[in-house]
């Protein structure tokens, strides 16, 4: 995707779409339609900066200055039954990922080590379709054993969830649950074949409605349309997430989604702006991918262009930048970092 | 271990398990400075069990035995 000629610049009936939305989005708090999304994310290159000056007012003012860290680790890695064409931990793809399991010992440590940058979030996750009854186990474990030891919020994402499950999960404590509807509804089905869409969104009513707080986002750069992008983001917002992370695809070896280019830096930058003008108050984290799609510079363009929240050290399967490296740039944007009791 | 550079010890690319002398891994090498931790062993080129956490990596090859590593992979 690319940018258009800016002599078709999208204006909507109400005129220019940035001055629509600093009046709509950022004095009103009420954030853009999908049709007014496509026209921020058909904006061309040069108004990209003018773009993230907005969004970043948006989250100055309706989120505030503090920046939320969380890290994150696999607890169960690979040989996922599921076929999401990004992943290389499918079992289904002749992917270099290899399954493994982390101990409880392991858990722990990476819960301490992620404690240590500040983060207020430690995620658990697992390449499953579900939790099955060893997975929960380990996991009730882990839980008890971080909480024994490591003073941080715990959050999970172990795919889709059953009543039972989401209940046990409430029970342990978990404070916030991840599951990324991935991308537009519309484009699902290019993306996963094994499950559905709607069965991602039941696991995250089910979430909201134990008590958990809701993650969810998604992957730019899986061949979606812009109009296919500005449809995830409304429906992001009708989901009413309290976290949306933004990743940005890493073309995986094996993958059905390897031969796919790495997101272009402005391109990637336009949808941050474009997603904090769909989600005005909704924590927007930046996840995977960033170090190949924005670099270090590109980082700190979309932490001053609506971003609120970030995954420090490394991913699942992939590494990130070292946490040392994050930290620095947010104190030298002197933006402070979310302790653990306070609620962005 | 921070694996050798030498290329008679360790042969093999460690991002896609090809011939290091065979091809060109500049990409190979760019995703390993970056965002991959080792996936194959670059002695025998045999898949390893990599588990990433949040501050480096570990990966074992059944027959090399265990190398670790923090941010990024130098061969």
């Amino acid at each position: 995707m690319t940018a258009v000629d800016p002599s078709t610049t999208p204006q909507d009936a109400g005129g220019d779409i940035l001055a629509v939305a600093r009046e709509q989005v950022l004095e009103r708090g009420e954030g853009l339609s999908q049709e007014q999304v496509l026209a921020v994310l058909q904006l061309p290159t040069e108004r990209l900066e003018e773009a993230l000056g907005l969004a970043h007012e948006v989250r100055m003012r309706h989120c505030g200055p503090e920046v939320e860290v969380e890290g994150i680790v696999s607890l169960k890695t690979g040989g996922c039954p599921e076929d999401c064409h990004f992943c290389s931990q499918s079992g289904l793809f002749d992917s270099p990922v290899r399954a493994a399991w982390l101990d409880v010992d392991r858990l722990v440590e990476a819960a301490k080590q992620t404690a240590k940058t500040g983060a207020t979030e430690f995620c658990i996750v697992a390449a499953v379709r579900g939790p099955d009854a060893k997975l929960m186990e380990q996991v009730r474990a882990g839980i008890a054993a971080i909480r024994a030891e490591v003073d941080i919020n715990v959050a999970c994402s172990l795919g889709m969830l059953t009543q039972e499950q989401v209940d046990e999960l409430a029970a342990m404590g978990v404070h916030r649950y991840n599951h990324n509807l991935e991308t537009a509804r519309s484009h699902f089905p290019e993306v996963v074949t094994t499950h559905s869409w709607e069965e991602r969104w039941e696991t995250l009513q089910m979430v909201r409605a134990a008590g958990m707080e809701v993650c969810c986002g998604g992957i730019v750069g899986m061949g979606e349309t812009l109009e296919q992008r500005a449809e995830f983001a409304v429906q992001l917002a009708e989901l009413e997430p309290d976290e949306v992370p933004l990743n940005f695809l890493i073309p995986n070896p094996g993958t059905p989604f390897a031969h796919l280019e790495v997101p272009q830096g402005a391109d990637a930058l336009m949808t941050v702006a474009a997603f904090r003008l769909a989600l005005p108050r909704t924590v927007l984290r930046f996840a995977g991918g960033r170090e190949l799609t924005l670099g270090d510079l590109g980082a700190e363009q979309g932490m001053l262009g609506g971003v609120n929240a970030i995954i420090v050290g490394n991913y699942l399967t992939n590494l990130g930048r070292p946490a040392e490296q994050d930290l620095d740039m947010l104190e030298t944007l002197k933006m402070p970092i979310k302790a653990l009791n306070d609620t962005l | 271990m921070e694996p050798s550079a030498d290329p008679v010890e360790r042969p093999f690319c460690a991002w896609c398990g090809a011939a290091r002398a065979e091809g060109d891994h500049t990409a190979c090498e760019r995703r390993l400075a970056t965002v991959d931790p080792p996936r194959h062993c670059p002695v025998c080129a045999r898949r390893m069990v990599v588990q990433v956490d949040p501050v480096g990596w570990t990966a074992r090859c059944s027959r090399h035995g265990e190398s670790a590593g923090t941010h990024g992979f130098r061969r």
